[in-house]
């Protein structure tokens, strides 16, 4: 995983824009989060697998990041997003981690499903 | 002397603090070990520092990592059901207690570990040992191998009491920390250690000692 690039991230959105995708879209603090602390709220939610289309989609700040997707409907949103998997040239894997590593949200993009 | 001991948890990794040194003892004298592992781990958050790895490549880098730990305890059958991370509680039940009920049907263990149900704290580990203790009360009563049980909710013993099985894995802390280290995507095994030794009198306080309870299955 790399850090996050806002150019190479639009051009990657763009590819995939006006086509049936399988979306994976998640975002958890860990199913530990009160067991070690009981003032945090533990939350997790995914989707897997969910078919989207978009017309327009673009990221967003100067890291983390954001991205929105603008579908006939409605919209995909995310925010946190820090790194992306630069050796998927087909899907586009993007994941947000916080100061110890640890997956916070994950966006995920493909024509195949995952 | 146990005939065949029969491990079922939900994630890879699920064995190594609290099971391992036990099933190395276990296996040290001869008893074989089959370890069904019900998920892949595929929604784990842990991804290395900086991350190594993401959400698609998870599962096959988990399956490696358990593949390891089981080499590490010795265990020689490992079963992979398929099962997704975090659905367990959703999971129609009749594929989850049918898939172990299959397992106790063809190996016949007469000693089952798994999670103690609701004081495992991950929804995955309470609905495991629900689904176990499900299966195993299925059995004719003269037929139900002991079902041991890992718990360590906030609270626990006050609930269900002091464990009524403790296992001395001093002799095994190589295995265990090998365990441990196995699962690399998940844990930083050197951290756990600092710069002390396996002897450390704090190293054996901490890791030492594993404790069960006897599920009771009317």
């Amino acid at each position: 995983m790399q850090l996050i690039d806002h150019a190479v991230i639009q051009q990657r959105i763009d590819r995939f824009k006006n086509q049936d995708l399988y979306l994976h879209l998640e975002m958890t603090t860990g199913a530990y989060a009160s067991h070690l602390d009981s003032s945090k709220h533990p939350a997790a939610t995914f989707i897997s697998n969910a078919v989207v289309r978009f017309s327009h989609g673009s990221i967003s700040g100067g890291g983390p990041y954001r991205v929105g997707l603008k579908m006939s409907h409605g919209w995909v949103y995310s925010e946190g997003l820090t790194h992306y998997e630069e050796t998927d040239e087909e899907r586009l894997i993007l994941a947000g981690h916080d100061g110890q590593g640890k997956l916070v949200v994950a966006l995920h993009l493909s024509r195949e499903p995952f | 002397m146990e005939r065949h001991i029969l491990v079922i948890l939900p994630h890879p990794d699920d064995e190594a603090f609290g099971l391992s040194g036990t099933l190395s003892k276990f296996i040290q004298a001869g008893t074989p070990v089959t370890y069904a592992c019900l998920t892949l781990g595929e929604m784990g958050r842990n991804m290395g520092i900086p991350p190594f790895t993401n959400r698609v490549e998870l599962p096959r880098i988990r399956k490696q990592e358990l593949e390891e730990a089981c080499s590490v305890i010795g265990i020689q059958d490992l079963r992979l059901l398929g099962f997704h991370d975090k659905t367990i509680e959703f999971e129609e039940p009749e594929l989850l207690d049918g898939s172990i009920s299959a397992l106790l049907e063809e190996i016949k263990p007469s000693l089952i570990f798994t999670f103690y149900p609701g004081y495992a704290v991950h929804p995955d580990h309470d609905a495991c040992g629900a689904a176990v203790v499900r299966a195993v009360s299925k059995l004719p009563a003269g037929e139900r191998p002991p079902v041991r049980c890992m718990a360590f909710a906030r609270d626990h013993e006050q609930a269900i009491g002091k464990p009524d099985v403790t296992v001395d894995v001093r002799a095994f802390l190589k295995q265990k920390l090998g365990s441990i280290q196995a699962h690399r995507s998940q844990f930083q095994a050197l951290e756990l250690l600092g710069n002390k030794s396996l002897s450390d009198k704090e190293v054996q306080d901490r890791f030492g000692t594993e404790r069960f309870w006897t599920y009771k299955i009317d």
